[in-house]
């Protein structure tokens, strides 16, 4: 379960940095489409946060300890947000940029996610 | 440019210049993940296990605070922060230089990895090319003195 999540959160990270690398490439600031799918990527975060924690709860262990694991997930959580409010503040390509690079992190967030649980 | 703005009683006031417009922001956020990243695991290391490779945590708590004082002095802005930041990315720039240097050099002084371990190739050697593109942008942004 949590695996899956891991790889369906790390693949939509990507699609929206490829998406929102686009939009800087064609020199736009993030639109509301862009934030829409910004939504969809926290929910997805936030679907995971959950879940680890639940398995947690009921008595799985990460192979690299619970207090890495809790702190990569709340990084995934925080990930894109925070790289959608600058984005906010910056109405240009370079906007767009940011998000791009806060998918880009997510990925490699979820990556790391991946090792720290032994999947 | 400095923007100045005159204010109702005729004295002229300064606003502090923005750091973080166009590519700033990018800046602002690869600095953002670096202190957040550097931070959290110097502390837990330094918490857990500290015995084990007390340099290599000790270092990656340092590069953590250049890390937090840079975004903030980008964030804040003006031309003080501007040139205390140029001071801490020329640092952090000579800091992933030697500490990469000695990495490969001398690793047995590293039982466990530092964020600024061979040139930072573990974090996609960001550690190595932010200083140097911020050092770029903070350049292009001074305040031309008449």
């Amino acid at each position: 379960m949590l695996d899956a999540l891991t790889l369906v959160t790390g693949v939509a990270a990507l699609l929206l940095a490829a998406w929102c690398g686009w939009a800087a490439y064609r020199d736009q600031p993030t639109k509301d489409w862009h934030f829409i799918g910004m939504a969809v990527v926290s929910f997805l975060a936030v679907v995971q946060l959950v879940v680890g924690i639940v398995q947690l709860a009921r008595g799985e262990k990460a192979d690299q300890g619970t207090a890495i694991f809790v702190a990569y997930l709340i990084g995934a959580f925080a990930c894109v947000p925070a790289a959608g409010f600058m984005s906010l503040a910056e109405r240009t390509r370079w906007g767009s940029v940011t998000v791009a690079a806060g998918g880009v992190v997510l990925a490699v967030l979820e990556v790391r996610l991946y090792d720290i649980w032994g999947g | 440019m400095t923007t100045v703005e005159e204010n109702l009683d005729g004295t002229v006031a300064e606003r502090p210049k923005r750091l973080v417009s166009g590519p700033g922001m990018l800046l602002v956020w690869f600095y953002g993940v670096m202190v957040v990243g550097a931070v959290s695991r110097s502390v837990y290391q330094i918490a857990t296990e500290f015995d084990r490779a007390p340099l290599a945590y000790s270092l990656s708590a340092l590069a953590g605070l250049v890390y937090g004082f840079i975004t903030y002095s980008l964030v804040r802005g003006g031309e003080r922060a501007r040139k205390a930041a140029q001071v801490c990315c020329a640092a952090e720039l000579a800091g992933v230089l030697i500490v990469g240097t000695w990495t490969l050099v001398e690793p047995s002084a590293f039982p466990d990895a530092t964020v600024w371990s061979d040139y930072g190739m573990g974090y996609v050697f960001i550690p190595v090319l932010l200083p140097i593109s911020a050092l770029y942008w903070l350049r292009r942004n001074r305040t031309v003195t008449p």
